[in-house]
C-alpha cells in the first residue's frame, strides 16, 4: 500500500512540474497535479540553525509551501511519515564544471612563442574571455548528476574553468525528471576569474603570476574607458565584462597567498570577489580575514605520505608534513576567525569523498552547523539565491535530503534526495534493519552470525565457536543472501531469505554444502549496538602540531619581536666616515640604533657581550631573485606594468639562508627577459612576516631594465620578438620613452586619457620618481642607455651586473650612475668574455658608487666573502670593500637614510659576526632587522633539534595512518626552483 | 687605496717587462730558494720560517730556514709570505668549454650513454682563457672530466701551463666517470609535473643497465679473440686497478647500490663524487676504501630541513669520520678558481685549516694517483707550488707572487689582468 502511494506521489509530482502551461500537448490530454505533499514527523533543518523537531514540510509544484511544527494540511495532501528521520536542504556545489566540456589544450607553439592574439573584435589578450557563457556549452550530464545526488547535492553552479577571465556561469538543479527549462535557475550565475591562462590559447602574455595580475588591472581600466565611449572599435570582451559587472564575481585563487592577491585587485576596483581557496588558509588566517571575502574551500585534505621507506621519507619536508597534519583544521580555523566559507567538490576525486572529508573537518573541530552552512546557506548567499536554494524556507525549491539521522554521522544513511519536488531514491527507506547477533543451528552445530555496518550495506561475520569462517553477505530490497564456509574448507552453506518487517528472526531457504536444499531459521539473540562509536571517541582530538611562521621547518613558533639590546665591546664597522671602531658599544632601542659609544648604560636593554666579535650593518643585496614566485614577465618586450611586490614569497627558504649569511635587505628584481622589465620590491628579510610586512614602507620606486643577450633572446630558440639586436634595443627604449612622454603630457594637460599602468610607470622614470636598475654587460649598450636617458633628460640610477663597466667607468661617473656588479663571474656566455673581477675596483677608482650583488640564492648568503674578493682583485681597501655590500647598495637603492651603516637614528639592521666580516672563516651569529633578531646561531641549533624531533613525530603519525589502512601517497619533494635573472 | 696603487705599479711594471700571456714558463734552468716563508706542506704540516729549494723541477730541500745551509740559485724572500703545493681541481671541465652558452665552444658532453672510450685529454684546450685564470688563485693542476650520459668518459690529469694537451698531461685516462642513476628524479615541470623530486620508477632498470655494461666489459676482457669493442676495452683499467671509477651519487641508497655494484663486478677502486648523504654511510665507505670528492661547499642545502651550513660542513663531517676527502668545484667552470675559498669555508666550520687544505692537495693527489710527484711539498717531488702574500684560503690573503709548475716559473697574468691594466692605464693617463 505504502509503496503504491509513493509511486503515485512521484507520478503526480512529475506531471505537475513539467507540463508547462503554454506548451502544446499532442500525446494526451492536458492535466495538472495540484496536490500537496507533506513530510511529517521529521527533524527538519529549515536552515542549519533553524531546526524543527517533529515538524512537517509541505510542498507543492516543486516548492516549499510551509514548514513548521504543525501545519494544517490541505485536503488534497499526500502524506509521507518520516518518523525518526531528518530532512536537510540539499547541498550546493558552487564551484563546478558540471555539464561543461573542458577546453582542449592548444598544441605547442613551435619555434617561437606567439605574442599576438588570435581573435578579432575582442580584447587584445586571448586569455580574457568575459564574453564566454557557460550556458552555451551546457549539456546536462545524467551520469554525473546521479553521482552528485548520491552525495547529497541538488544544485551545482558550473562554469568554463579556463582562462583568466572566464565569463559567466550557469546555476542548475540536478533534476533528473525535468528538462533544462526546469533545471536552469540562472544562466548568468556569476562571472569567473583566475590567474591562470587558458590552456586553449597560446598567446604568451601573461607568462607569470604578476603578469596576470597586471593584465587584470589594465583590463578593468580599459573596461571603464570603453564604457565611457572612448574606444571606437568593437571590443566584445570589454562589452561583456561591463555587462557582467553586476553579477557575483568569483575568483579562483587556490592558495592562501593568491587569495590575498586576488582580493587586492578587487579592492582597487571596488569589487569584492568570492574566492576559491586552496586549503592552506589556516596558515595565514589574519590576512585572509582582512580580505572580507567569502571563501570557497576545497576539501582535498592531503593523504599521509608513505614514509615506510626512510630513504623516501627524507624527501618530504617538514612543511609538507605539517600541512598534512593541519590541513583538516582549515575550515575550523576559518570558522573560528569569523570567515564565511562554502565548501566545494572542486579538486576532490569523486563526490562520494565529500562525506568522509566533511567528517574529517568535523573531527578536527569544525561545528556541524558550520559544515552544513558551508554546503547550503553560504553558497546560496554567495550566489545571491538564498530565497531559492540552500534552505527550506517557504518559497524555496523543494530540494532536500531525507536521512536516517544526523547527516554527518558515520552510520547515517541518505535515503532520498528530492530535487525540485521530485524524488530520487538513494537507498530504500523501507529497508529492514537486520543488524544484530543471530544464532543459526545447522546439523547440530551452532553458528554465530553477527551483522553490523550500515543498514543498507550490512557487514557480516560468521563464527563457529571462536573460529571465524569465510563469509559473504548481500542485502538488497530486503532480500539477503549469505554464504559461509564450513570448517571442512571449501564446502559452503548458502542461505537466502526475505527479511520480514514483523519478524526478528531470519527465515528462508538453505542450500547445504552437498547441494540439497532445506530451510533455516537464524534466531536473533540481540540488537545491533553502535560499538564502533567508542573507537571513534578514542580517536577524537587528533594530535596537532603547532603552526609556525612561516610553515617551513625553520619557521618560528612566535614571530621575532624588536628587543632592546646593548652590544658590548664590539669591533664596529660603521660603513661611515668613522670607519672601524674598536671596543665600542652599540645600543638598540625600539628598532633603532640609538647610541654608539663606550661604556654605554644598558638600562633595560639586554646585554650581548660582543668582545672579540665584529658588529656591522646588515648586508644589502642590490640584485636578488629569492623570495619570489615569479621572476620574468617575458610575454612582452616591455612589462613595466608588472610588480615584483605582487609576487613576494615570504616562505622562501632563501630568506632564512640569507639571514644566516648576514643579509637583511634585498632588492627583488624582475628578470632580464625583456628590455623593460617589471617594478622591483625592496624587502627586509623578516622571516615569518607576510609579504607586505617585508616590503619597505614608502619604498623607493625601482624598475628593472635589461640589455644584451637575454633581451635579444640570443641563447634560446626565439626569433619572433623585437628586438633581436642591440640596435633594436635602443629604438625600443626611444619608442617607449617617447610614448610615455606624450602620455604624461596629455595626462598633465587635464584632458581625458586612457589610464595605462605601463605608461604611468615609464612616466615616473621621466619625472625622476622611479629609478632604473639595468642589467648590462658590454660597454656599447651601457653607453647607449646613458645616452638615451640623457636625451629624455633623466639619469640611469644603477647598472646592475655591469661587467664591462670598467671600460666606461669615466662615462658612468660623469652620468652619475652607480654600478652593482658580480665579484668574479664570467665565461658563462659570450657577452661576458671581457668580464673581469677587477671591475668593482676600477669603477670605484673612477668615483662610481659600487655595490657587489648576487643574482643567486647561494652567493647572496656569502656576500661578505664576495666583497672580500675586491680586496684580492684590485686591492680594495677593506673598509671600502665592506661598503660595497652595505652603505653603497643602500645608496643605490635610496635607502641609505635608513639602513646600510651603523649610525645613531638608523634602523637597527645589524649583524654580529664571529670574526672579521670579510674573512672566509667568519660566521654571522646574530642577524637583526629593526631590532628583532631574525637569525641567531644558538637558536638555529635548537631549531635543528626541534625539526628532527617534529619530523620523527609526524613520520610516526603517518606510519600509524598507513597501518590503520588509510590511503597514502608517494613521498615527493615540493621544492621551489632556484631563480636567477634568466628564470622564465 | 695607496696599497692598491702600489700594487698596480708593480703589476704594470711586470707587464712592461714584456711577460707575454699564455706563454708557458720555460724549463727550470736555475735553482730557486724560497727563504723565510710559512710553508704549508699539504700533508697537514706547517713549517714556519721555512726554506724551500728546488732544482730541475724537483724539490731538493724542504725544511726550516734556521738550517744553516747554502741557498741555491735565485733566492726569493719569503718572509711574511706563504707557500703551498699547487692546488688541484677535481672532476672539472676546464679546457673542455670556453663559454658555457656558446655551443661551438663546448666539448664537455658527447651523445650516448656508455662512453668510457671518450677521452677528455685530447680535447683539452691548453690555451683556454678560463684555465689561465686558475693560476693566479693557486690552482695549478686539475682532473679534466667529460660530462653527461651514464658513463661520460675518461678523465685525465692536466697541469695548467702548457703549449698543448700533450705537454699538459700529467696522467692520461686516470679515471672513468659514471653518473649513477637517481633513486629520485626531478619533476618534469615542463610537462605539468610539480617541481621537486619524486621516486624514479625506472631506477632499478637503469641500475641494471649499468651492471650489465660493467659485467660485459669484464667478460670482454677475458676473451682476447673477439672483435674489438672500444667501450668495453676502455673499461679494462678498472678491473686491473690502473684506473679508478668515479661514481657520481648523492643519496644513501644510491651510494650503497653504486659502491656494492661496482665492487661486486670487479671494479678495483671506486671514488664517490658528490656524496651529499655520504656522512650517513661513512662506515660503509671506509670498509670499501672509498674516497669522496665532495661537491663544492658553496652550494645551497638540497633539502629545506637541512642545516643552513650543511654544504659547508659536509667535507668536515667526512674528514672527521676518517674518510679520504677532496673537493669538486661548482657548476660553471670559471668557479674552479674559488677552490681555495671552498677550503677556507670548510676550515671555518672548525676543521684544522691544514687538514682542510689536504682536500685540494695531498688527498686529491692520492685519489688521482699522482701523489708520488704532486700534492705535497716533499723532497724529490715535483716543484709545483706557489707563493702567496697571505693565507691563500682567504680572499684577502690569496695574492700570488710566484707560481711554479714542475719548477717552471709560470705566468700569473691573464686576459683579465691585462684588461685591468689596460683600462687603469687609460684612466691614469698612459
Amino acid at each position: 500500500m505504502k509503496m503504491r502511494l509513493l509511486f503515485l506521489t512521484i507520478f503526480w509530482c512529475g506531471c505537475s512540474l513539467f507540463a508547462q502551461d503554454y506548451f502544446p500537448k499532442n500525446d494526451g490530454v492536458k492535466s495538472k497535479n495540484n496536490n500537496y505533499t507533506a513530510f511529517t514527523n521529521a527533524k527538519i533543518y529549515v536552515t542549519p540553525t533553524q531546526i524543527i523537531d517533529n515538524g512537517t514540510l509541505l510542498i507543492l509544484n516543486g516548492k516549499v509551501v510551509q514548514v513548521a511544527k504543525t501545519v494544517s494540511l490541505p485536503k488534497n495532501t499526500v502524506t509521507i511519515d518520516l518518523k525518526g528521520k531528518h530532512i536537510y536542504p540539499s547541498f550546493i556545489d558552487i564551484y563546478s564544471d558540471f555539464g561543461v566540456e573542458k577546453p582542449k589544450r592548444a598544441p605547442g607553439s613551435g619555434r617561437s612563442p606567439q605574442y599576438e592574439p588570435e581573435r578579432e573584435g575582442f580584447y587584445w589578450n586571448d586569455h580574457v574571455m568575459p564574453e564566454n557563457n557557460a550556458i552555451t556549452k551546457f549539456k546536462y550530464d545524467g551520469k554525473k548528476a546521479k553521482e552528485l545526488r548520491e552525495a547529497g547535492f541538488g544544485v551545482v553552479n558550473s562554469h568554463i574553468q579556463d582562462g583568466i577571465v572566464r565569463g559567466t556561469g550557469v546555476l542548475v538543479t540536478l533534476n533528473e525528471e525535468g528538462n533544462d527549462g526546469d533545471r536552469i535557475i540562472d544562466d548568468k550565475s556569476g562571472q569567473y576569474l583566475s590567474f591562470s591562462k587558458s590552456v586553449a590559447k597560446r598567446q604568451s602574455y601573461p607568462g607569470s603570476l604578476m603578469g596576470a595580475m597586471a593584465l587584470l588591472r589594465q583590463m578593468y581600466y580599459d573596461a571603464d574607458w570603453y564604457a565611457k565611449g572612448n574606444i571606437d572599435t568593437k571590443d566584445r570582451s570589454l562589452e561583456a565584462l561591463n555587462n557582467n559587472k553586476s553579477l557575483v564575481q568569483i575568483f579562483e585563487a587556490k592558495d592562501k597567498g593568491n587569495v590575498v592577491r586576488a582580493d587586492k585587485i578587487g579592492d582597487a576596483f571596488g569589487i569584492q570577489y568570492a574566492i576559491l581557496g586552496g586549503g592552506d588558509e589556516y596558515q595565514n588566517v589574519e590576512d585572509i580575514k582582512k580580505t572580507n571575502a567569502k571563501l570557497i574551500l576545497p576539501l582535498n585534505f592531503p593523504d599521509a605520505f608513505d614514509v615506510s621507506n626512510p630513504y623516501h621519507a627524507e624527501y618530504v619536508s617538514l612543511k609538507d608534513m605539517r600541512h598534512w597534519n593541519l590541513a583538516p583544521t582549515n575550515p575550523k580555523v576559518l570558522a573560528d576567525n569569523g570567515v564565511a566559507f562554502s565548501f566545494t567538490l572542486h579538486d576532490l576525486k569523486s563526490p562520494s569523498n565529500l562525506k568522509e572529508k566533511v567528517q574529517k573537518a568535523i573531527e578536527y573541530g569544525l561545528s556541524e552547523t558550520k559544515a552544513l552552512e558551508a554546503l547550503t546557506t553560504i553558497p546560496a548567499q554567495i550566489l545571491g539565491k538564498s530565497d531559492k536554494i540552500g534552505s527550506l524556507r517557504t518559497g524555496a525549491y523543494a530540494s532536500f535530503l531525507i536521512t536516517s539521522g544526523n547527516i554527518f554521522d558515520k552510520g547515517t544513511t541518505l535515503y532520498e534526495n528530492w530535487v525540485q519536488g521530485t524524488k530520487n531514491n538513494i537507498t530504500s527507506m523501507d529497508a529492514k534493519d537486520i543488524r544484530g547477533e543471530y544464532d543459526l543451528s545447522l546439523a547440530g552445530t551452532t553458528y554465530k552470525i553477527s551483522i553490523t555496518g550500515e543498514i543498507n550495506k550490512p557487514k557480516v561475520e560468521v563464527k563457529q565457536d571462536t573460529v571465524k569462517l569465510g563469509s559473504k553477505l548481500s542485502f538488497k530490497d530486503n532480500w539477503l543472501n549469505l554464504s559461509f564456509a564450513t570448517d571442512e574448507g571449501e564446502k559452503n552453506y548458502r542461505l537466502t531469505a526475505l527479511a520480514e518487517m514483523d519478524s526478528e528472526d531470519l527465515n528462508g531457504k538453505l542450500v547445504l554444502p552437498n547441494g540439497s536444499e532445506s530451510t533455516f531459521t537464524a534466531k536473533k539473540m540481540s540488537d545491533f549496538s553502535e560499538k564502533e562509536k567508542k573507537d571513534d571517541e578514542e580517536k577524537k582530538t587528533p594530535e596537532l602540531v603547532q603552526v609556525s611562521y612561516p610553515m617551513n621547518g625553520y619557521g618560528y613558533k612566535a614571530k621575532p619581536k624588536a628587543e632592546d639590546i646593548l652590544f658590548k665591546n664590539a669591533t664596529v664597522w660603521t660603513s661611515e666616515e668613522a670607519g672601524i671602531l674598536e671596543n665600542t658599544d652599540v645600543l638598540v632601542k625600539d628598532g633603532k640604533i640609538v647610541k654608539i659609544g663606550n661604556n654605554l648604560n644598558a638600562g633595560r636593554a639586554k646585554i650581548v657581550d660582543a668582545t672579540g666579535k665584529h658588529l656591522t650593518a646588515g648586508i644589502i643585496d642590490e640584485h636578488s631573485h629569492i623570495a619570489a614566485l615569479a621572476i620574468n614577465e617575458g610575454g612582452h618586450n616591455s612589462s613595466a606594468e608588472v610588480k615584483m611586490e605582487d609576487v613576494v614569497d615570504p616562505e622562501d627558504m632563501g630568506i632564512y639562508h640569507d639571514l644566516a649569511g648576514g643579509v637583511t635587505t634585498i632588492q627583488l628584481l624582475h628578470g632580464s627577459a625583456n628590455p623593460i622589465g617589471g617594478r622591483s620590491a625592496i624587502l627586509k628579510l623578516k622571516w615569518g612576516e607576510s609579504a607586505d610586512e617585508m616590503i619597505y614602507d614608502n619604498s623607493p620606486k625601482f624598475i628593472k631594465f635589461a640589455l644584451g643577450e637575454n633581451v635579444k633572446q640570443s641563447n634560446w630558440q626565439s626569433f619572433a620578438r623585437f628586438p633581436q639586436t642591440r640596435m633594436g634595443v635602443e629604438q625600443l627604449f626611444v619608442n617607449y620613452f617617447q610614448r610615455a612622454k606624450e602620455y604624461d603630457a596629455k595626462k598633465k594637460s587635464g584632458k581625458p586619457y586612457r589610464y595605462d599602468e605601463e605608461m604611468e610607470t615609464l612616466a615616473e622614470i621621466l619625472n625622476g620618481e622611479r629609478f632604473i636598475s639595468c642589467h648590462s654587460y658590454v660597454q656599447s649598450e651601457i653607453n647607449m642607455l646613458m645616452k638615451v636617458a640623457e636625451k629624455f633628460d633623466f639619469k640611469v640610477n644603477t647598472f646592475t651586473h655591469i661587467l664591462e663597466g670598467y671600460k666606461v667607468a669615466d662615462k658612468m661617473a660623469e652620468h652619475g650612475v652607480g654600478g652593482s656588479t658580480f665579484s668574479d663571474w664570467w665565461a658563462y656566455k659570450f657577452e661576458v668574455n671581457d668580464a673581469i673581477p677587477y671591475n668593482a675596483a676600477i669603477m670605484h677608482s673612477q668615483g662610481v658608487t659600487v655595490a657587489i650583488n648576487s643574482d643567486d640564492g647561494e652567493m647572496s648568503r656569502r656576500l661578505n666573502q664576495e666583497a672580500a674578493k675586491t680586496v684580492k682583485y684590485g686591492g680594495m681597501d677593506e673598509l671600502e670593500a665592506w661598503k660595497m655590500v652595505t652603505i653603497n647598495p643602500a645608496k643605490l637603492l635610496h635607502i641609505d637614510n635608513r639602513v646600510g651603516s651603523i649610525k645613531e637614528g638608523k634602523d637597527a639592521d645589524l649583524v654580529l659576526w664571529s670574526g672579521h666580516p670579510l674573512s672566509i672563516y667568519s660566521k654571522a651569529e646574530k642577524t637583526m632587522i629593526d631590532g628583532a633578531v631574525y637569525f641567531d646561531l644558538e637558536k638555529d641549533e635548537q631549531q635543528r633539534e626541534a625539526i628532527k624531533q617534529e619530523r620523527n613525530k609526524l613520520i610516526g603519525m603517518m606510519l600509524k595512518e598507513k597501518e590503520g589502512g588509510a590511503k597514502t601517497r608517494t613521498p615527493k619533494q615540493s621544492k621551489k626552483q632556484q631563480m636567477t635573472c634568466e628564470t622564465m | 687605496m695607496k696599497k692598491a696603487t702600489n700594487l698596480l705599479i708593480v703589476l704594470i711594471l711586470l707587464v712592461v717587462t714584456g711577460r707575454a700571456q699564455q706563454t708557458p714558463g720555460p724549463v727550470q734552468k736555475e735553482a730557486i730558494s724560497i727563504d723565510g716563508a710559512t710553508a704549508h706542506l699539504g700533508n697537514g704540516e706547517v713549517i714556519e720560517n721555512s726554506l724551500i729549494m728546488f732544482e730541475n723541477g724537483k724539490l731538493t730541500f724542504v725544511g726550516s730556514a734556521n738550517n744553516k745551509i747554502a741557498r741555491k740559485g735565485k733566492v726569493i724572500k719569503g718572509k711574511g709570505k706563504h707557500i703551498y703545493p699547487g692546488f688541484i681541481a677535481m672532476s672539472s671541465a676546464l679546457g673542455l668549454v670556453e663559454v658555457d652558452a656558446v655551443r661551438a665552444s663546448d666539448d664537455q658532453d658527447e651523445i650516448g650513454d656508455f662512453l668510457p672510450h671518450i677521452r677528455s685529454q685530447i680535447a683539452y684546450n691548453a690555451e683556454s682563457k678560463v684555465v689561465e685564470s686558475m693560476r693566479p688563485n693557486g690552482i695549478l693542476l686539475g682532473q679534466i672530466a667529460p660530462n653527461g650520459g651514464r658513463i661520460s668518459g675518461s678523465s685525465s690529469v692536466m697541469q695548467f701551463d702548457a703549449w698543448n694537451w700533450e705537454d699538459a698531461t700529467i696522467k692520461a685516462d686516470d679515471g672513468i666517470h659514471l653518473s649513477w642513476p637517481s633513486a629520485f628524479r626531478r619533476g618534469r615541470w615542463w610537462a605539468g609535473e610539480p617541481r621537486g623530486y619524486q621516486p624514479n620508477k625506472d631506477y632499478q632498470k637503469q641500475v641494471d643497465e649499468v651492471t650489465s655494461f660493467i659485467k660485459n666489459s669484464l667478460a670482454y676482457g677475458k676473451d682476447t679473440s673477439s672483435e674489438k669493442n672500444q667501450a668495453y676495452a676502455a673499461m679494462q683499467g678498472l678491473f686491473d686497478g690502473s684506473k679508478k671509477l668515479y661514481i657520481y651519487a648523492d643519496s644513501e641508497k644510491e651510494i650503497i647500490d653504486a659502491v656494492s655494484n661496482a665492487k661486486n663486478n670487479g671494479v678495483q677502486t671506486v671514488v664517490l663524487v658528490g656524496g651529499y648523504h655520504a656522512h650517513k654511510v661513512t662506515d660503509f665507505l671506509k670498509q670499501n676504501k672509498v674516497a669522496v670528492v665532495v661537491r663544492a661547499p658553496h652550494n645551497l642545502p638540497a633539502f629545506d630541513d637541512d642545516d643552513y651550513d650543511f654544504p659547508y660542513k659536509l667535507p668536515k663531517l667526512l674528514a672527521d669520520a676518517g674518510l679520504l676527502v677532496a673537493l669538486q668545484t661548482r657548476g660553471e667552470i670559471f668557479q674552479a678558481r674559488n677552490l681555495p675559498f671552498y677550503v677556507g669555508q670548510v676550515a671555518g666550520q672548525g676543521l684544522d685549516p691544514e687538514k682542510a687544505l689536504q682536500m685540494i692537495t695531498s688527498n686529491a693527489a692520492q685519489i688521482l694517483g699522482i701523489d708520488n710527484s704532486y700534492g705535497t711539498l716533499d723532497v724529490g717531488k715535483s716543484a709545483t707550488l706557489f707563493v702567496s702574500e697571505g693565507d691563500a684560503l682567504d680572499m684577502r690573503g690569496n695574492q700570488l707572487t710566484h707560481a711554479f709548475i714542475d719548477g717552471r716559473d709560470v705566468s700569473l697574468e691573464t686576459h683579465q689582468t691585462e684588461l685591468w691594466k689596460r683600462y687603469m692605464g687609460k684612466y691614469e693617463g698612459e
